[in-house]
């Protein structure tokens, strides 16, 4: 590994849902509990709102990783959306993989509201993960993306 | 991209100290002033740091710039939305803002209290604001949705809890359907001798609450039924409920007993009477049960297994034995739900060296409870399992599966007040001795002390300890015969072996068997352990997160009758005052399709889990009804067409958040390649 990945500090975009995930960061914070300070967390109401192309807009962006989290299956507040996003999120996966973004850039977290503890370590687990694979770098005039048509702003998405 | 957008928007940004608790880590100042320079270009008008934002003088500050200022948008960066958006929300309408138009985002559970760098700190609380205020420039005013109360409340669980609410919201004229699935109400405390402190008896002051639960021309009662599903929203509940047959009509049965006494098949009663005594096939389960109606227990009624008997049907003298009887399926319509289910004993089987169900003389805490009890079945003697001999010697064990890693690590809140009552009641009756094994005594409460104070100066003795084993391998003279509680004695530092008659575990509160299912029925949350979720652990203990759903009792932890009572008599209180206002504002946050973009390929009809996606066949195209979506946003998700768009959570706004906080970054990124 070279130099600059060694103090590379990744940057990751947390998707939570507003009952549980969200919250759990909530408790995180309640409880003082320490973790990487990489993640900025977006709010949904529920996983089951995760548009893949705010995942593709985050890397291209500038995001090394992309968590995605939610109740844990069973616990959803509108009863089963996190298995809606559970699917897309599994095609999601594979379509990062055939653009040349390593599946290791994304991750599943299921966390309740009493799951503080959880979050912030896997937030700091994650951060590791993304951390040993460098930086992506993959946004405009990068050259990766070139062939992939994402959309880039928010203006070009019908609403 | 964005930039090329000229921002039209007046940005307001107010960035909060929270006395020490944002500004010990970031570096508030910095942010505001790096928004206020660098978000200019993205509308940023005003940008100020406060000590307090939530403080009234923290709101005026927002409401003079939004006059002063002509502020269309307000990021305010403080804590968390679930603590103070409402504050924010109100703020900014008091300041002629439409509520919706403004945004707060977290820099206080998600930076100053989980991070310690200084620098990294102040930089991401940056990333968060410009998440914000690229956000905010695309929200749109809105409008809550006013919806209609219905007035009618269910109550589910007909404990302690259960009833003083369902009697609350009845006496303030509304109509409650109470539904238990046991065939009385009453709940546990039915089941009790005495209670502590005052140790006035258990039934004398639940039973008259039964009887006017029973008769109140508001309460409909509904025993030995539950709760099958939960359809609808708050204000417009839809319940299926079965009602289990009882195979006795209720109509014709008068409650004269005939039945019961004349019934040949003799059951253990393992609920009631904790597996201490009998009650027939067709039973009601004490006395004082409201209502009053037996019911036939079907798997154990010779009838229904082997086809004669009858003889219930026999001496009947109004003709009310029903063997054709069938569940009843109702629905009820109510705007209000309370859950006050209840808890179930810790099954002290778990912890085998404390030998229950090997050893005879080991008791749980509620098989004491009957065996106390002048209504139980050895008429309130305090006898071991012999049913004859009267114990000498008493252990009972504290905190059993309560404050232990192993089982439940929390505290079951009751059992040192009852493991104190019960060795009051075992002294007075028998004059044992009686030894309380302890980890810390607990008796936080109105009078428990002094009952405590009380029961050392009759005499009982304390051993403060975590028993190790309870055994009847006798090692040294005098334990034959025995029961020997080996206990490390903490105060002495020395292990001990205490030999005694008879132990009882008082056994901890646990969530019941089904609270998992009962919770997703409802669309509520549980924590780790299974206890129901409350809306704020400090300020709103009977709401849950799930508008219309109350909490009371020990469903939502483990309390006290006291606080039981208390709890149900709040949200009896929070429910009346909903129907009072006669409607209800929900979020606006809701999903719309655009008919025209709509190519009524229907993959959003079976996605929402509410039903609130319609189809016009007639013009193939898809509809959301406002009032059943829950803005969960799934459909805007999956929709092929980009149709669907979510108000309150669009895709111009969560994108722009996108890349207001990864706009620090980018820069630095590029500035770093370059
Ligand atoms: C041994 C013992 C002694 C105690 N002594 C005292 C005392 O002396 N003083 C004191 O203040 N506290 C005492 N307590 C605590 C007391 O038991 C509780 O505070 C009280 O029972 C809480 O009442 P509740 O209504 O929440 O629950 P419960 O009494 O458990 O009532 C819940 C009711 O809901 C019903 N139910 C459950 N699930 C469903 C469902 N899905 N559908 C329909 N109905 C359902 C149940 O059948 C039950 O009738 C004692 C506890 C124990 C274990
Ligand atoms: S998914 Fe979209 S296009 Fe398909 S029916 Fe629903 S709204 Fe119409
Ligand atoms: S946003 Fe969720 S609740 Fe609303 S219509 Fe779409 S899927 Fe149903």
């Amino acid at each position: 590994m070279s130099e600059e990945t060694k103090s590379f500090e990744p940057t990751i975009i947390g998707f939570t849902c507003n009952w549980c995930s969200y919250r759990a960061a909530d408790m995180a914070g309640t409880a003082r509990m320490k973790y990487a300070p990489n993640v900025r967390l977006i709010r949904l109401m529920c996983s089951g709102r995760l548009d893949p192309t705010f995942v593709f807009k985050a890397f291209a962006n500038g995001a090394d990783g992309v968590l995605v989290s939610g109740c844990h299956p069973g616990d959803c507040h509108y009863i089963n959306q996190n298995y809606k996003m559970l699917r897309r999120f599994h095609l999601m996966k594979r379509v990062l993989a055939q653009m040349g973004i390593e599946p290791e850039r994304i991750k599943l977290l299921w966390a309740s509201a009493a799951e503080g503890a959880i979050f912030a370590e896997e937030v700091n687990k994650f951060v590791e993960q993304v951390r040993a694979l460098g930086p992506l770098n993959w946004h405009p005039g990068n050259g990766a993306a070139s062939t992939v048509h994402t959309p880039m702003s928010a203006e070009e998405v019908p609403a | 991209m964005s930039d090329e957008k000229k921002p039209q928007e007046r940005v307001g940004v107010y960035v909060c100290h929270c006395g020490t608790n944002i500004a010990g880590v970031v570096n508030v100042a910095e942010v505001s002033e790096w928004a206020g320079r660098e978000m200019a270009k993205e509308g940023v008008v005003v940008a100020r740091d406060y000590k307090f934002m939530c403080s009234s003088l923290g709101q005026e500050l927002i409401q003079k710039d939004i006059k002063e200022h002509g502020l269309t948008r307000v990021v305010v960066a403080a804590c968390s939305p679930h603590l103070h958006e409402k504050t924010f929300r109100t703020a900014c309408n008091g300041g002629g803002l439409n509520p919706y138009l403004c945004e707060l985002v977290s820099i206080r559970e998600q930076v100053s209290w989980v991070h310690t760098d200084k620098s990294a700190a102040t930089e991401k609380a940056k990333a968060i604001v410009a998440g914000g205020v690229r956000r905010v420039v695309h929200h749109e005013p809105l409008e809550p949705l006013h919806v209609p109360i219905h007035p009618a409340t269910l109550v589910v669980g007909g404990g302690i809890a259960g009833i003083q609410a369902a009697l609350e919201i009845a006496e303030a004229g509304y109509p409650v359907y109470l539904v238990e699935r046991e065939p009385t109400i009453g709940g546990h405390m039915a089941q009790f001798d005495k209670t502590f402190p005052t140790l006035d008896c258990s039934a004398c002051i639940l039973t008259p609450k039964m009887v006017d639960a029973g008769n109140h021309p508001n309460i409909t009662l509904l025993t030995y039924s539950e709760v099958e599903k939960v359809d609808g929203y708050v204000g417009n509940f839809v319940v299926t409920i079965r009602k289990r047959a009882r195979s006795v009509n209720e109509e014709l049965c008068t409650g004269c007993g005939i039945c019961w006494e004349k019934c040949p098949k003799k059951v253990i009663d393992d609920k009631f009477e904790a597996g201490l005594g009998y009650r027939k096939a067709v039973y009601v389960p004490f006395p004082q049960a409201v209502p009053k109606y037996p019911v036939i227990d079907r798997e154990n009624c010779t009838y229904y297994q082997k086809g004669t008997c009858k003889a219930c049907e026999k001496f009947c003298p109004t003709g009310a034995i029903d063997f054709a009887q069938e569940d009843q399926v109702m629905t009820v319509e109510v705007g209000n739900i309370l859950l006050a289910t209840g808890w179930q004993l810790f099954d002290a089987r778990k912890i085998p060296n404390y030998g229950y169900g090997r050893l005879a003389n080991v008791f749980t805490s509620l098989e004491f409870e009957r065996l106390s009890n002048a209504a139980g079945p050895t008429g309130g003697n305090i006898v071991l399992r012999d049913g004859k001999t009267v114990p000498k010697s008493v252990a009972i064990v504290h905190c059993v599966g309560s404050r232990d890693k192993n089982y439940n690590n929390y505290c079951s809140a009751i059992c040192c007040m009852q493991s104190l009552k019960f060795a009051h009641l075992v002294k007075e009756k028998t004059g044992a001795t009686v030894y309380n094994f302890y980890i810390d005594i607990r008796t936080p409460g109105k009078g428990y002390d002094e009952f405590y104070q009380r029961l050392i100066e009759e005499g009982t003795l304390f051993v403060r300890g975590k028993v190790a084993e309870i055994t009847d391998a006798a090692r040294n003279p005098g334990e034959e015969g025995k029961l020997i509680v080996q206990v490390e004695d903490t105060l002495v530092g020395k292990q001990r072996r205490i030999p005694v008659d008879m132990v009882i575990l008082s056994a901890g509160l646990e969530p019941q068997p089904d609270a998992k299912e009962v919770a997703k029925k409802f669309g509520i949350s549980c924590s780790a352990d299974g206890f129901y979720i409350e809306r704020h652990p400090k300020l709103d203990p009977v709401a849950t997160m799930t508008e219309g759903i109350y909490l009371a009792g020990c469903v939502q932890g483990p309390k006290d009758i006291p606080s039981s009572v208390a709890q149900g008599a709040a949200a009896a209180a929070r429910i009346v005052g909903k129907i009072q206002q006669k409607e209800i504002a929900l979020e606006p946050v809701r999903a719309t399709v655009n008919q025209e973009q709509c190519s009524g390929c229907r993959i959003c009809n079976n996605l929402c889990p509410f039903n609130a996606i319609l189809f016009h066949e007639d013009r193939m195209v898809s509809e959301v009804n406002p009032a059943l979506c829950q803005g969960c946003g799934t459909c805007v998700a999956a929709c092929p067409a980009g149709a669907i768009s979510g108000t309150g959570f669009s895709n111009e706004q969560i994108l722009s958040q996108i890349e207001g906080l990864l706009m620090l970054n980018l820069s630095s990124k590029e500035a770093a390649a370059a």
